[in-house]
């Protein structure tokens, strides 16, 4: 059994890398050299932060500096390819890049246009790294891939079918960013970081002396060099020759007075309270955007607590029937704690029977994809939550297990 | 697992000889050539010795030879060089869109102030048109540069007939040669070429050396300054070592060259005919005539490149596709979209390039494992899979 693992340099994927390496997946003993061709390092070049240099400060050349914030950064390819030199396995860097800008950054740019606060993170993992990764694997003899996400996929050994659960750390579990995955996937997938949670990860990367155990967390969305998105957008947008134009419009109150003007809804999201550009007496924060009136609406933070909305593209990756309303609990976006629910399931039923492992090629051929189905749900949370935001990912568990998941179209 | 070195256009393996021609450059014969002692003198004559061993090769002068860097300072210092010492209120400057990133990025760094570049485009075998090159030529036009052998595809220009135009209205005439010197025949006059770069490294010499000829007369401002190395034409102490080793690469090369030449074609025309009959969908790209001896680029539909040299790699097999990008990812092949290929076949487009040392048994051990990776990358590829259902 050959593995193709995703090294992004960062002391997880790196961890994951190197028990990998120790354990070999299919439980023979790890000795010698005879275990090691059967982990493939494999780094993805997505972006290169170069093409907008205008928003990399002064330098302007995207090498020096931390590599933390930067995606892609030569110096994170370094650091990867130092890990794979000193576990001793293959290592080579691929370039997705064409693929990454059509699938995640453009949809990105153009999400945040129509006033949505979209979630790239969820979007890449689903195009790229289980989508075009995958299809990599099995070109170069992998029959597997593994990343460091602290997630866990388990075989239902009764149904065959593959379930997809929390990391056991909570405070780091990843699974809100899988909700796409389809069985195909998920029975190609090894998750190494799963049980262990993030001090353990460190301890082992250290034990092992890892070239980058002591390497900082990455934050932010990757590509976005700055932590201003509004930058990158309106970078990418020149860069594109795409001119934003004159957006302005108005901010009004729930009660529909307008309070001032807005310089384009790109600027905003559900929930922000800084920034709106007037002072009133008590706070007021976004409420929701309104695109097709180019309007900001505006009100205080108990108008923030919605209770339902509607979920688009759902992916379900335990089956449900249609029509059926599960009883559940959704986050509503990373930092979010999983709220009960009561989700209806509306739409064609996304699920897709269980897939063995040698059907991955032909699903992938047949041009299969995740969160590309007519499937939608509307999730009735029992208490109100506070900024349902659009864009963002709806993640519907059982406990531990994830049901499935869409993204966020419409607060009702 | 047998590994097969099938990627000599990228770098060759140094050969025995030079090895040991370079070995008392080390410990012994250390002083700088420019020094006046017996150490100096020491490696002064083998400089000059090195010198008259590559000028041989190309038919030029040793006093015309001037060591470098490598192939890509020799191309910077010819485009730059000319440019900067030519007189006018505007230069034009004449290449191809096939060339190396040494001189194409070269050409594009130095196209403002005055400065412009004309990129001529290649026919669809990978050779240009010696009349385009005509058509593009200016009044202000002070230099043509077009490389003697594509990199990737093999294919051979005819700098023969672009040198009579270039003496004609009397425009310098630089080439890039790094691919053909040491493969094929190289003679400055009879080619008609001012400026010529090379490298070491490609001929199985070491890495960190070339030359840059530059004919008598010829006025260039020098790229760096410094010392009164090179007679002045290229400061800084010179690599004595690798120089050494430069020239008795030359001196192989131009010994073994009928030899290799016809050894390599053959086993090359093996490996091609030997992927043409056993991969369906598979094509040469490129002229199959005027090519060097060592090069084959091919094709293979519904396949992704970059894939393919991995899953080759993996099995012992190193070839390559289009350039490396900084992070060492595969970039787009310009040369291969400039000869009219779609994106789909640039990216489905491989390079085997042989040497000197390359065995019948590499070419059995490539032959062996190349279909039946063309086979899996092709069960992966949705677009075959379709293809396949409609034929």
């Amino acid at each position: 059994m050959t593995t193709a693992i995703a090294m992004s340099g960062g002391v997880d994927s790196s961890t994951a890398a190197a028990l990998l390496v120790e354990n070999n997946p299919d439980g023979s003993p790890a000795t010698a050299s005879d275990h090691r061709s059967r982990v493939i390092g494999l780094t993805m070049q997505l972006w290169n932060q170069r093409r907008l240099p205008g928003l990399l400060g002064t330098e302007g050349d995207g090498v020096s500096g931390h590599a933390s914030a930067r995606c892609c950064s030569l110096d994170d390819v370094y650091d990867a390819r130092r890990v794979a030199d000193f576990l001793k396995i293959p290592y080579y860097v691929v370039n997705f890049q064409e693929r990454f800008e059509a699938t995640v950054v453009r949809p990105f740019v153009d999400q945040y246009l129509a006033g949505e606060t979209p979630i790239p993170c969820a979007l890449c993992n689903t195009e790229i790294k289980f989508e075009q990764f995958v299809k990599t694997a099995l070109e170069i003899g992998a029959e597997r891939i593994a990343t460091g996400h602290y997630a866990r996929v388990r075989q239902d050994q009764r149904t065959g079918r593959y379930q997809l659960l929390r990391g056991v750390d909570a405070t780091k579990d990843q699974s809100y960013f899988l909700f796409g995955l389809t069985q195909e996937q998920l029975s190609r997938s090894l998750f190494p970081l799963g049980e262990l949670t993030k001090e353990q990860v460190r301890a082992i990367a250290r034990d092992l002396n890892l070239p980058v155990a002591e390497k900082p967390e990455s934050q932010e969305i990757c590509f976005v060099p700055t932590r201003s998105y509004r930058d990158f957008i309106e970078a990418y947008l020149a860069e594109q020759g795409r001119t934003i134009g004159d957006r302005a419009g108005e901010i009004v109150a729930t009660d529909g007075r307008t309070l001032g003007e807005h310089q384009g809804v790109h600027h905003y999201t559900v929930g922000q309270r800084k920034g709106l550009g007037f002072a009133t007496g008590e706070p007021l924060y976004v409420i929701q955007i309104d695109p097709a009136q180019n309007r900001v609406v505006v009100g205080r933070d108990k108008e923030l607590f919605r209770k339902r909305f509607i979920v688009r593209d759902v992916n379900w990756i335990r089956p449900v029937g249609q029509g059926e309303t599960i009883k559940a609990q959704v986050k509503i976006r990373n930092k979010h704690t999983a709220a009960p629910a009561r989700v209806t399931v509306d739409g064609a039923p996304a699920f897709r029977p269980a897939h063995r492992a040698e059907e991955v090629t032909a699903a992938l051929d047949a041009g299969l994809k995740t969160g590309a189905t007519t499937a939608t749900a509307t999730v009735e949370f029992l208490e109100p939550q506070r900024a349902i935001t659009p864009g963002q990912a709806a993640v519907v568990y059982d406990g531990d297990e994830l049901f499935g998941g869409g993204w966020i179209a419409r607060v009702l | 697992m047998r590994r097969v070195y099938l990627d000599n256009n990228a770098t060759t393996v140094l050969a025995p000889e030079v090895f040991a021609a370079m070995q008392p450059f080390w410990l012994e014969n250390y002083g700088n050539a420019s020094s006046i002692h017996w150490f100096g003198q020491k490696a002064k004559a083998a400089v000059e010795t090195a010198r008259e061993q590559v000028a041989k090769l190309i038919h030029a002068r040793p006093s015309e030879i001037v060591f470098t860097s490598g192939g890509t300072e020799a191309d910077n210092a010819s485009l730059v060089g000319i440019v900067e010492a030519a007189r006018g209120a505007t230069k034009h400057l004449v290449t191809t869109a096939i060339e190396h990133h040494a001189v194409l990025h070269t050409a594009k760094s130095i196209e403002k102030n005055g400065v412009t570049v004309s990129f001529v485009r290649a026919g669809a075998n990978g050779i240009v048109d010696p009349a385009d090159i005509e058509r593009a030529l200016r009044p202000d036009t002070v230099l043509i540069s077009v490389m003697h052998a594509n990199n990737e595809l093999g294919a051979i220009q005819p700098l023969e007939e672009i040198g009579r135009l270039a003496r004609e209205r009397d425009i310098y005439f630089h080439t890039d040669a790094v691919q053909s010197v040491g493969k094929i025949p190289v003679d400055v006059e009879r080619l008609g070429l001012d400026l010529l770069s090379l490298s070491a490294h490609k001929l199985h010499g070491p890495k960190g050396v070339g030359v840059l000829y530059i004919r008598k007369g010829t006025i260039l401002k020098p790229l760096i300054h410094g010392g009164h190395d090179e007679r002045d034409r290229r400061p800084g102490t010179e690599n004595v070592t690798g120089i050494v080793g430069l020239g008795k690469a030359a001196e192989l090369a131009r010994e073994h060259m009928a030899e290799d030449s016809e050894r390599m074609a053959a086993l090359r025309d093996r490996l091609e005919e030997g992927i043409l009959s056993k991969v369906p969908l598979s094509a040469v790209n490129g002229d199959r005539t005027q090519r060097l001896p060592n090069t084959a680029n091919l094709r293979f539909d519904y396949i992704e490149g970059e894939g393919f040299v991995i899953a080759l790699d993996l099995r012992g097999i190193a070839c390559s596709t289009g350039a490396a990008c900084s992070s060492g990812a595969v970039e787009p092949s310009h040369v291969l979209s400039a000869i009219g290929l779609r994106p789909d076949q640039a990216r489905s487009s491989v390079r085997f390039s042989l040497s000197r040392y390359t065995a019948a048994e590499d070419i059995d051990a490539a032959l062996e494992v190349i279909p039946a990776t063309v086979e899996r990358l092709r069960a992966v590829s949705p677009h075959y899979k379709k293809a396949a259902i409609a034929s």
